[in-house]
């Protein structure tokens, strides 16, 4: 069995007195595909917010590739990291949004070029290369020059997975990314995803995709109320889960 | 008679309603008649011609010292020392400005209150008041100097000799200006989509990085109309510091009158200048503006320079048009 890419090991995260996640555990293997389920306000996108340090968390750890995320470890104590380390840090951790969040202000190609060139000091060229070569995968090459509003939401949605690419991260995290778009572009996305989970791309999924998750994952997580319910094969977890919440949120979705 | 169709409600005359509606084309439309709207625009009229006659006729207006004025040395002189105060405030205003609003923005409460202070004294005072304060600067700090603060000073020089009074007019309308630009410019950062600044972060772009590519030129649809509303009035308030006996327009103007007391005409000249300097900004802006609407349009609209091109070749087209002749070009291509 391969090593274990991403370790989140016992995180509690509070927004005020609201308890959003209650000690969650999760081990993702490198290559494997990760699809976590949940009702609306189980903690599936803090949770995946927490992986990359846009949220910080209260209690626990979360490494990746053995290297905490965050935080610094000497003796029997986390230091905080300066935001500079951990913006370093984020560049081996792709991040897809739900709203795509690309800058409109910059075309197509600009909005890939922009992170490898400030954050990796890649030279622009070679920056620009890549870029061409990713916009080609997601089959968007000729989109290079488009200015992001000009493209169909899911256009946009496969941009902003080619941007998270350019950096060559060891790991994707992807925040409910369908789940903004018109029933007709759903398919174009998740055939993007699906093509990157075939190249052994180590990826956390938060989806309310079913079928996706059958289909791609090699794990599913069903989080529940701040913490994970259940996880397993999809075919366990989908078509046999052990858990009453699993199945009546199942029962409810499929 | 019994009919098949009835009449749909709120037909007009169903009596005389034709069963058969006529075609469309046979049907012509009698645009409505906006009597009051005539009327006004006649009556709006007549009191602008009255208005130019005036201008024209008045003899007070003294046309002819106008022109021996406006282009005169002293005056263009005057307006140059303006648009030096205007610019140097403008730059310097909004660079400090641009500095406090990240201040007020920061996570650190002793800069926000900082800023918070500064931006609410600084508006409180009135410029005039400000700029006299500055001119008395030397009654205020006789010298400066670089030292230890609360300690020895190594260095120090006479504060008039430092600034002199055009550096005193500068620092005013620059602190005053800054105070009016820092709420713009935290207007503007905080009218972008917090998405913007979460994506940049995720993609590990350094922070100022972030602020300069990312989030600034999208503030910047939201900063520059009132930014240009800002520079606008910066220019005019510029007037101000005629107090300070800088030869600015207004001040130069004023000096001109109080020699040959024509009073009207030279305030004629002022006005023009400030009309004039007024709509080189407000064009400025409008390209400036268009430029950090990349991305944002559709398809954006053609400038005026564009529209006109556009016309002219319009006309030489319809022209060219016009000069063939009408008469099929002869076959045989022979017309002699």
């Amino acid at each position: 069995m391969s090593e274990v890419m991403v370790d989140v090991h016992g995180v509690h995260k509070s927004f005020g007195p609201l308890q959003v996640l209650r000690g969650v555990d999760l081990q993702v293997r490198a290559g494997e595909v990760t699809v976590i389920l949940g009702p609306s306000g189980s903690g599936k996108s803090t949770l995946l917010r927490t992986i990359n340090h846009l949220e910080k968390v209260d209690q626990g750890w979360i490494s990746i590739d053995g290297e905490l995320i965050g935080y610094r470890r000497s003796g029997g104590k986390l230091h905080e990291l300066k935001e500079k380390d951990v913006l370093k840090q984020r560049t081996g951790i792709g991040f897809v949004f739900q709203t795509f969040n690309l800058f409109p202000h910059l075309t197509v190609l600009d909005n890939l070029v922009e992170a490898p060139v400030s954050a990796l000091r890649r030279p622009r060229k070679e920056a620009e290369e890549t870029a061409r070569r990713l916009l080609d995968r997601v089959g968007l090459a000729d989109k290079a020059d488009a200015y992001p509003r000009r493209l169909s939401g899911g256009q946009q949605q496969r941009v902003a997975i080619a941007r998270a690419l350019a950096l060559g991260p060891k790991v994707l995290l992807f925040d409910e990314p369908t789940s903004a778009l018109d029933p007709e572009l759903v398919g174009e996305v998740l055939d993007v995803i699906r093509d990157l989970a075939g190249t052994g791309t180590t990826m956390i999924v938060v989806t309310h995709e079913i079928g996706f998750a059958r289909e791609v994952a090699d794990t599913v997580v069903f989080m529940d109320g701040g913490g994970v319910v259940e996880q397993g094969p999809p075919a366990a977890v989908l078509d046999d889960p052990r858990h009453e919440r699993t199945r009546a949120f199942l029962s409810k979705v499929l | 008679m019994p009919t098949t169709r009835t009449a749909p409600p709120g037909a007009i005359s169903p009596g005389t309603a034709p069963d058969v509606p006529p075609a469309p084309e046979a049907l012509r439309v009698v645009p409505a008649r906006h009597y009051a709207r005539w009327t006004a625009a006649v009556v709006v009229l007549v009191l602008v011609a009255q208005f130019v006659h005036g201008l024209a006729t008045n003899p007070v207006w003294e046309w002819g010292v106008f022109r021996a004025y406006v282009l005169s040395e002293t005056i263009v002189q005057a307006v140059w020392v303006t648009l030096q105060l205007t610019a140097y405030a403008t730059v310097l205003g909004f660079l400090l400005g641009t500095v406090l609003a990240f201040m007020r923005l920061s996570r650190s409460p002793v800069l926000q209150t900082v800023a918070w202070t500064y931006i609410w004294i600084f508006r409180s005072i009135p410029m005039i008041v400000q700029l006299v304060f500055w001119f008395n600067l030397s009654a205020l700090y006789d010298r400066l100097g670089v030292g230890i603060p609360f300690g020895p000073v190594f260095w120090s020089v006479d504060s008039d000799s430092l600034i002199g009074t055009i550096g005193a007019a500068v620092i005013g309308l620059t602190l005053h200006q800054a105070a009016y630009a820092a709420e713009i410019v935290r207007g503007g950062v905080i009218s972008v989509d917090h998405g913007q600044s979460e994506a940049a972060a995720a993609l590990g772009i350094p922070r100022l990085r972030q602020i300069r590519r990312i989030v600034l030129p999208q503030a910047m649809r939201a900063i520059l109309p009132t930014a240009g509303n800002e520079i606008i009035g910066l220019l005019k308030g510029t007037s101000v510091v005629y107090v300070m006996a800088i030869g600015e327009l207004f001040y130069q103007v004023q000096v001109v009158y109080g020699r040959n007391g024509r009073v009207i005409p030279l305030l004629l000249v002022a006005t023009a200048w400030y009309v004039v300097l007024t709509s080189l900004l407000s064009v400025a802006q409008y390209y400036v503006e268009r430029r950090y609407a990349r991305g944002a349009d559709r398809t954006p609209p053609p400038t005026p320079l564009q529209r006109a091109r556009r016309f002219v070749r319009d006309l030489r087209a319809a022209a060219a048009r016009r000069d063939q002749p009408v008469v099929p070009l002869n076959p045989l291509g022979e017309s002699r």
